[in-house]
């Protein structure tokens, strides 16, 4: 630190107030503890999203079969432990609601935005401190009406994730459609709030704090991703509130958006003339959106892992962040391929088929330039690098079915199977998930001060990697073969017999990968009290977080803040004697940044 | 570390840090970014909004032909009303422009001034707002709804449109009106119409100048005029309910998403304008105790700016899709 520095030290953050217990760690404004407090929360809704997911497995593997597991956690809605169908479809719809949301978009969004966008810019904290607790206490309230929802008399929510009238829209059309549905929608409206206020400070701080040097061209790649993320997020999310809102008129004021000529146990509704398609349309506006709202932060974060432990600059900056920017546009004009048979006009439907087509290209450019970056690198195989070359696999296997079901004329034959079921869990869920695991490995100590036992992290990815694909492989067979999705049971119909054994596989797999996640839960909080002690930066990293001290104090740097001179990516650079020169090293004389 | 001290050679290429490369505050590009997302919201609406007419191109209502009222005036004035209202809300969009140069100037007691005419303006076009509501609720001439959910309504030979209770006639029935003080209200019907189906009909037969006009928009952009025969035919066989005004379920104007829109796409935007109006009397309170003028700059007028700006933008699109196309 200059003497020049120090002498600032006291004007730049003076502003010491006592802080209590409660503004520490409750209504804390610091970007950091709302990081932890995200990534808390979000880890809390993940064991509960994956145990739900285990028992409707099991209800899968084992139909009808009497379980003390479901006994002991559904009580009523498990007579002689019996899984009751209800409930069933409730699981399902939770376990998408948790794990979309709660767990991928706020748990991931959420954490590593928050903790990375200021001290990644060189900033002493997000543009407004006060906006972003709301912004996490809306979340938090909005998770406690999720959880409270599943302890409603009728049931919890139980028209699946996508909520598609009519089921959501009549209180009466099934058990989880009264005020399970009117919690999910209240849950989602304030989600929403959290996820705008989080946005708008991701964009502005993004826009206006970075520190003296830090273009836009210099920015770490995970930035520009939590950047793009947040725009998408300000556009997409409001459309969902548009239709939540006419939902809400139509199930409880009596208008008939969504809904037209419809009985009712032999009754006439005075519903006409509205469109469940209309509906469709509206959700899948956001519903498509948010497939890369979950699964950009992961990209960036894997950007600058893979650079980081390949010890080569990142391939192809230029065309990453183009690819970010084509796919966040592409995104937005792509959800028909959602409603290939909804009755949409086929024409439409030959036109989505064309745009979605279109993503196949940036997303390969991303995966290329991973491979490409990986390629003769310096590997550094801890467990965040195998977590994000977990990621580009998935991705990958992932990807490729979904040219399949981007074109209307062959998804008509696996709609509505677990052939979709495996390309959206492996390409936005597990590649998601994969990312922020491995922002965990790679930033908890940044969080936390201390380092997560490595083997423990072998261990867990090892296992996960193996059940994740044990369980979404076979899904393609059995969905090929038109095992249809969100069936409480398949024994009623002999032509998937054949699929039932591998239904067991797959169940099998799950229990396991979801018992593992015990290690990596052992390991994290363990770690948080007990792991080693780290350095200042463990992974030899250029990215600014690791200039700021191992003890987190409010304001990110004592003294000045760092001033950046080159990009983020100066990996292996000839001439200089380190494997890595952080973006606050000036060029040297005669040294030529590197062009991007 | 050594870290800031040495001269990069860089300077004046690069980014400078905190200097806002928009040439906006943090604040009001939040606001802006806000206006994106709420716009976004109300593209959704209206979006539906076209969705739904398209899917009844031939039979959505003719607005000329529904918001014809001015208040203390009796007679048909197709859209006055409306240009009233937008006018004003236009104009208080001026007003607030003003407001905000004002403030550039620190100009204390002018920004107060139009301050208070933007409320004022707010104020007029809320409540001009909730007389077009409770107009349009009350309703015009009746009609009556077929068993399909269709809208017949009633004409002349001449094309002048006749109210259901200028023709009915007593069908001596025996229901009784349900109304909220007798109790039968809520039972299963909602409140019971002045007249029965049959009184209408009654009427028709009575009045061999009166025919019955659909929803259906013919050729030359008409609703189209039945013939004597088929009127009474139509009326007898499809007569389901009388109408009278517009709610949530039914609308004496035509099919029901009409007023169902209407009344939530308005009733969204109202709820914009009276929100910008509250926001708007406390910065006016703010500007009046001087807070601003000891902050040296009223910067949060012109946040407040911007949200009632978007405000009234949104009302032309409204008022466009709604009254004028």
């Amino acid at each position: 630190m200059s003497a020049h520095a120090d002498t600032h030290a006291h004007d730049d953050h003076g502003h010491h107030h006592k802080e209590t217990f409660v503004t520490k760690y409750i209504f804390s404004q610091d970007h950091k503890m709302i990081a932890k407090q995200y990534l808390i929360t979000g880890t809390i809704m993940g064991v509960i999203g994956v145990l739900m997911s285990i028992m409707f497995r099991m209800q899968i593997a084992w139909p009808e079969q009497p379980n003390v597991l479901f006994e002991a956690l559904l009580g009523k809605w498990a007579p002689e432990g019996v899984m009751d169908a209800d409930i069933y479809l409730a699981l399902v719809t939770i376990h998408g609601t948790i794990m979309v949301f709660f767990v991928l978009t706020a748990g991931l969004s959420g954490t590593f935005s928050n903790l990375l966008i200021p001290l990644q810019i060189g900033a002493r904290d997000m543009a407004s401190g006060f906006l972003n607790m709301v912004s996490y206490w809306l979340f938090f309230l909005s998770s406690v009406v999720m959880i409270i929802s599943l302890f409603v008399e009728a049931g919890p929510a139980a028209a699946g994730w996508t909520i598609y009238p009519p089921l959501s829209a009549l209180p009466m059309a099934q058990g989880g459609s009264g005020a399970g549905m009117t919690l999910w929608l209240v849950s989602m409206a304030i989600f929403i709030a959290s996820s705008l206020l989080g946005s708008l400070n991701y964009i502005v701080t993004v826009i206006n704090l970075r520190t003296k040097g830090m273009s836009m061209t210099r920015l770490p790649l995970t930035i520009w991703a939590f950047f793009v993320t947040a725009i998408i997020g300000v556009v997409s999310f409001p459309v969902l509130l548009s239709a939540a809102l006419l939902l809400i008129m139509d199930r409880s004021f009596g208008t008939s958006f969504f809904l037209s000529d419809i009985f009712i146990q032999g009754e006439v509704l005075h519903y006409q003339g509205g469109s469940p398609v209309l509906f469709e349309h509206l959700f899948w506006f956001l519903g498509h959106p948010e497939v890369y709202i979950v699964l950009l932060p992961a990209l960036g974060i894997t950007s600058e892992i893979i650079a980081t432990n390949s010890r080569k600059p990142i391939f192809g900056y230029r065309a990453m962040v183009m690819s970010i920017l084509a796919i966040a546009f592409l995104s937005t004009i792509v959800w028909g391929h959602h409603m290939f048979i909804s009755g949409m006009n086929p024409f439409l439907g030959s036109v989505f088929t064309f745009t979605t087509l279109l993503i196949a290209i940036p997303s390969a450019v991303k995966a290329f330039n991973y491979i490409t970056t990986l390629w003769k690198g310096n590997l550094q195989m801890n467990p965040a690098m195998l977590f994000s070359i977990g990621l580009v696999s998935t991705f990958i296997t992932g990807g490729l079915t979904g040219i399949i079901l981007g074109d209307s004329a062959l998804d008509i034959n696996v709609h509505d199977t677990y052939f979709v079921v495996a390309h959206f869990h492996l390409v936005m869920g597990i590649s998601a998930l994969y990312g922020m695991f491995a922002g965990i490995y790679h930033w908890f100590p940044k969080m936390f001060g201390r380092m997560l036992n490595k083997n423990l992290g072998y261990l867990h990815f090892w296992v996960t990697a193996i059940c994740a694909y044990g369980v979404f492989f076979p899904m393609h067979f059995i969905g090929m073969a038109g095992l249809p999705r969100r069936y409480y049971t398949n024994s009623n119909f002999p032509l998937f017999d054949d699929t039932a054994n591998a239904n067991v596989v797959i169940t099998v797999f799950a229990i396991v990968g979801g018992i593992f996640q015990l290690v990596f839960l052992w390991n994290f909080f363990s770690s948080m009290f007990f792991g080693k002690k780290t350095v200042q930066n463990p992974w030899r990293s250029n990215t600014l977080e690791w200039t700021a001290p191992v003890k987190h104090i409010h304001g990110n740097w004592e003294g000045e803040i760092p001033h950046v001179h080159r990009w983020a990516y100066d990996y292996s650079k000839p001439g200089h004697d380190d494997d890595y020169v952080p973006q606050n090293i000036p060029l040297k004389d005669g040294e030529e940044e590197l062009q991007h | 570390m050594d870290t800031t001290v040495a001269n990069t050679g860089t300077e004046g290429k690069t980014w400078g840090g905190g200097n806002e490369p928009l040439k906006a505050s943090y604040g009001k590009m939040m606001m802006w970014f806000f206006i994106v997302s709420d716009a976004l919201t109300f593209s959704g609406f209206l979006a539906a909004y076209g969705f739904s007419r398209f899917k009844f191109i031939g039979s959505w209502p003719i607005a000329d032909e529904v918001f014809t009222h001015v208040p203390f005036f009796h007679g048909n004035y197709p859209m006055i009303y409306v240009a009233f209202m937008t006018f004003i809300l236009i104009m208080s969009s001026v007003t607030m422009v003003l407001a905000v140069d004002a403030g550039h100037h620190m100009k204390k007691n002018k920004v107060i001034w139009y301050m208070f005419l933007t409320i004022i303006g707010g104020l007029i076009f809320v409540g001009s707002q909730a007389w077009e509501w409770g107009t349009f609720i009350k309703g015009d001439y009746g009609a009556v709804q077929t068993k399909g959910g269709n809208i017949l309504q009633l004409v002349d030979n001449e094309g002048h449109r006749v109210a259901i209770g200028d023709i009915a006639i007593d069908a001596h029935g025996e229901r009784v009106q349900h109304e909220r003080k007798n109790g039968l209200w809520f039972v299963d019907e909602g409140t019971l119409p002045a007249y029965t189906v049959d009184e209408v009909y009654n009427g028709l037969v009575a009045n061999p100048n009166v025919l019955i006009r659909t929803q259906e928009i013919n050729a030359e952009g008409h609703k189209t005029v039945l013939t004597r025969e088929e009127s009474l035919q139509q009326l007898k066989n499809n007569g389901k309910l009388v109408v009278e005004g517009a709610n949530l379920h039914v609308n004496e104007y035509g099919t029901s998403l009409f007023a169902d829109f209407f009344f939530f796409i308005t009733g969204f935007h109202g709820f914009h304008v009276f929100s910008g109006v509250v926001i708007n009397i406390i910065i006016f309170f703010n500007v009046i105790l001087g807070t601003y003028e000891r902050r040296g700059s009223y910067e949060m007028v012109e946040k407040v700016g911007l949200y009632w700006h978007f405000v009234d933008l949104v009302w032309v699109f409204v008022f466009t899709f709604f009254y004028l196309v």
